[in-house]
């Protein structure tokens, strides 16, 4: 059995070696304190993210009041409306509160029809994390076997159609897509469901079933971004003299690809992959919209347009909280595979 | 007490005489011929007897998470169902247009149509099994009314002086000056009748006295009704049940109804309605209502200032045109005033306005002017997608006249705070109202806070006062000619189009010949109207 070699400094090591080097010494300690400071540093981002979206909501022309009674709105209402949800104060004074209020772990009503945060958001988040997950399954061991694939056979007709064709569903707009798959597997050809309706009483196996189409979409969509990725990483490792190394001890491609230049590429996969999972869970509004499947992006869509400064609030922080963790996870599991990546020199 | 003292002199007006049924229908059926247009719909799909049971599967366009269960807030067509579907209120439209007693049993007015006094149903229950009596009424009302009220009726209820119940099944109501349309607002989705709570009412309760019971309601995304066992009413709620979902999105709407997700959609997409006329198992209804889209100029800014500019701008609209192309055919051209042709009083004698850029350009000219540039704000909410290209198609046509016309779009958000009511001259709309009281009230009376083109006319305001509060109607009928006449000629308002309200169904949805047209489905009460046939 060949053993897995490491190339460390310009110098090729046997991986036991490295991995002695490595664990033996501070890494861990080091991780640790770098996984501590990243969350610190995510809190403040937080904060920050919570600043930039209560005054971007309060620079938006109208409020809560106007844009709730519309064109009903009369001044009394209106002046009614505001002092019974206190919006009539400055928005200093307002954000002091709500601020308060979350460090004491406690999200707040939304002002539009008084439901607790908690209980508008509880069925969301699970339906958009059931989502997103559902996607990813599909979405990342394929995007890395294509990336494999077309790294092995670059340059053949394999390697150019799934080029073509990812990088087509990803230049499509998703909606498109969307109506596309609608078309196909809803209306001419009755296999899947059109509405992605989940409710909290629908049985597992059903949600997977009626999630299909908004699946498929998502998965044509970030496909193309990890799988290029992928492809382009091990290309880029295959040009290093260890492996060259690998191939002129014999070790047939497949293998070289997998067992020595995989492992040597996974950083920038991984972060390839971190960045579409956040996608996943953000930015699949339209994809929500389409299907009618009741996530957080249309609940955030739905509360910036009455002003909803709670909700968005509540739902923006969700959403940052996720780029940060996916962020942090995908740092730590580059080092993890690439110790090298904890000693910038 | 004031009651008493009066008792011997009220006038007993029965409901349905609010205005003499052969006028009603007179003014009808003028209607219908004038504009020769009746709702468009296949004879062979009418089936007279209402079957019972089923699940009737909605898909609606309109609904927000925000939505709540505070009849204060009701702004769409989701809370306009829950409203009409699982409460009743004192009175109601027939799909006539007519009105009828609801919750109330019959009310009587005072010679003066100050006071009004309404005799409840009796032994009619609410769902968790309350009988239903006068606090209830006093207390929806006082909802709607009081000082800090947040509700879109405030306007509506904000001349009642004092209710008072006077026995549990009597209810009287103090207004601070005559009308006689008084009882039509009680049809409003927002006062549909709660139960009293102390003084108020339960805003997070969905106990009511109406044919459904909801079993689900989740704003934003469905609500799932049940029939309610008990129900009242004789005739009504066929349906075992009736699911709606919101499906904003046009394109999903369509795909959920053609695949059979869905039985029954509101508001199908103008563009492609043609080819879904095509489609084998789909039936699309349209209703001449009262929704109208308007134009409001500031009267009180120039060059709005002066009538001649206006009629210069009214006769150089194309309304033919704008039916056709913005509304894809789906509605009828307007005259200038806001009261449809469903509606009781309108006047079907009046000419209607056509486009005409010589009169428009002699208009002009007698206003001293001999072009003119005026800038039009339109926004998607305030005529749907196409407002700013109805407002290129109105550039196009006043072009012909002289005037330089230009459509500034302007954002969706802050729209009618920002722009409706502080630009001189934008686009904006109307649901319509069932009486010439109320559309005239509420938009065109002197100082109202929806006076859209701050539009202040001493005739006119003088016979609205004096029509509100006459019983007697071919007085009143000659009143409403004659201010729907003054709205049409001097009133700083441009209203060229009504707006049908437009279905899609499957074959299985059924309804009676005659759907009311105040509101989309029915008055927004298909639940307890519609039934399916298998």
């Amino acid at each position: 059995m060949d053993s897995v070699l490491w190339n460390v400094g310009g110098w090729t090591h046997d991986r036991n070696t490295v991995y002695e080097l490595f664990w033996g010494g501070v890494a861990m300690k080091a991780i640790l304190i770098m996984v501590l400071q990243r969350l610190g540093l995510g809190m403040l981002t937080l904060f920050i993210v919570s600043v930039i979206i209560f005054s971007a909501v309060e620079l938006l022309p109208g409020d809560l009041a106007q844009e709730i009674l519309g064109q009903s709105a009369t001044p009394e209402t209106v002046a009614a409306f505001r002092a019974e949800l206190g919006l009539d104060e400055p928005a200093v004074q307002r954000y002091g509160q709500w601020l308060l209020n979350v460090v004491s772990g406690d999200f707040g009503h939304s002002l539009a029809n008084g439901r607790a945060i908690s209980e508008l958001l509880a069925s969301r988040v699970g339906n958009t994390l059931f989502l997103a997950a559902y996607a990813a399954i599909i979405a990342v061991p394929l995007s890395l076997i294509l990336g494999i694939l077309t790294a092995l056979y670059r340059n053949s007709w394999f390697d150019r159609s799934v080029n073509v064709l990812t990088l087509s569903s990803i230049s499509f707009p998703e909606f498109f897509i969307a109506y596309i798959l609608i078309l196909a597997f809803a209306v001419k050809i009755p296999l899947f469901p059109s509405l992605a309706n989940i409710y909290p009483d629908t049985p597992f196996l059903d949600m997977l079933y009626r999630a299909t189409l908004p699946v498929m979409t998502l998965v044509m969509v970030v496909v193309a971004h990890m799988m290029r990725m992928t492809r382009a990483a091990i290309i880029n490792v295959l040009a290093s003299p260890y492996v060259e190394m690998a191939r002129l001890k014999g070790i047939s491609p497949f293998r070289v690809i997998v067992k020595h230049a995989l492992p040597n590429a996974l950083a920038p996969i991984i972060n390839v992959i971190a960045l579409n999972l956040a996608y996943l869970v953000v930015g699949v509004v339209v994809v929500e919209v389409v299907f009618v499947y009741p996530g957080l992006g249309q609940l955030l869509v739905d509360s910036v347009s009455k002003r909803d400064v709670t909700v968005v609030q509540a739902v923006s922080l969700i959403f940052a909280a996720t780029f940060i963790l996916l962020n942090l996870v995908a740092d730590v599991l580059a080092i993890v595979t690439n110790p090298r990546l904890l000693n910038p020199r | 007490m004031v009651m008493d003292k009066n008792n011997k002199n009220f006038q007993t007006s029965k409901p349905k005489s609010m205005m003499g049924r052969r006028a009603f229908v007179a003014t009808t059926l003028a209607a219908g011929a004038s504009l020769g247009l009746a709702a468009e719909r296949s004879s062979q799909i009418q089936s007279d007897e209402p079957k019972k049971g089923g699940t009737l599967r909605v898909g609606f366009t309109q609904g927000a998470l925000s939505d709540s269960t505070d009849p204060a807030s009701f702004n769409n067509d989701f809370m306009f169902a829950y409203a009409y579907g699982v409460f009743n209120g004192l009175t109601e439209i027939a799909p006539s247009g007519e009105l009828v007693p609801e919750l109330a049993l019959q009310w009587q007015a005072s010679p003066d149509a100050r006071i009004w006094t309404f005799q409840l149903r009796r032994g009619i229950q609410f769902h968790n099994g309350k009988d239903f009596v006068a606090a209830d009424v006093v207390a929806t009302i006082n909802h709607h009314r009081h000082i800090n009220s947040t509700s879109s009726a405030k306007p509506l209820v904000a001349d009642i002086v004092r209710v008072t119940a006077l026995d549990p099944h009597t209810v009287v109501m103090e207004l601070g000056s005559g009308n006689a349309d008084f009882p039509f607002i009680f049809s409003q989705y927002n006062l549909v009748i709660h139960p009293a709570l102390g003084d108020s009412i339960d805003v997070t309760s969905m106990n009511g006295t109406g044919p459904y019971e909801a079993k689900i309601f989740d704003p934003g995304v469905r609500a799932v009704y049940q029939r309610n066992p008990n129900y009242w009413k004789p005739g009504r709620a066929h349906l075992d049940s009736v699911e709606i979902i919101l499906v904003a999105d046009p394109a999903a709407r369509l795909s959920a109804l053609i695949t059979g997700a869905v039985d029954l959609i509101d508001r199908p997409d103008l563009k492609t309605l043609h080819l879904l006329k095509r489609h084998p198992s789909v039936r699309v209804e349209q209703t001449v209502g009262n929704k109208h889209y308007t134009l409001p100029m500031l009267s009180d800014i120039a060059p709005f200032t002066n009538n001649d500019v206006r009629m210069a701008l009214k006769h150089s609209i194309d309304r033919e045109e704008m039916v056709d192309k913005i509304l894809k055919g789906c509605g009828v051209v307007g005259n200038d005033h806001p009261i449809g042709p469903t509606v009781p009083f309108f006047n079907s004698d009046l000419p209607q306005r056509s486009y005409d850029p010589d009169k428009g350009r002699f208009y002009l000219n007698r206003a001293g002017l001999k072009t003119l540039d005026v800038k039009l704000h339109m926004a998607d909410v305030s005529w749907g997608n196409d407002s700013v290209k109805a407002g290129v198609l109105f550039s196009e046509s006043s072009a012909k006249a002289g005037i330089n016309l230009q459509v500034l779009r302007e954002p969706n958000d802050g729209y009618w705070s920002n722009v409706w009511m502080k630009k001189s001259f934008c686009g904006s709309y109307s649901g319509g109202r069932p009486t010439a009281d109320w559309a005239f009230t509420t938009t065109y009376a002197r100082g109202v806070s929806w006076n859209e083109s701050h539009w202040d006319h001493s005739r006119f305001n003088q016979l609205l006062v004096a029509a509100r509060s006459e019983l007697n109607q071919a007085l009143r009928g000659e009143m409403y000619y004659e201010m729907q006449g003054l709205v049409r000629d001097e009133g700083s308002t441009i209203i060229p189009m009504f707006g049908n309200y437009v279905l899609a169904m499957n074959k299985h949805v059924r309804h009676t010949e005659k759907i009311a047209s105040n509101w989309d489905l029915d008055g927004q009460r298909f639940m307890e109207r519609w039934w399916l046939d298998a």
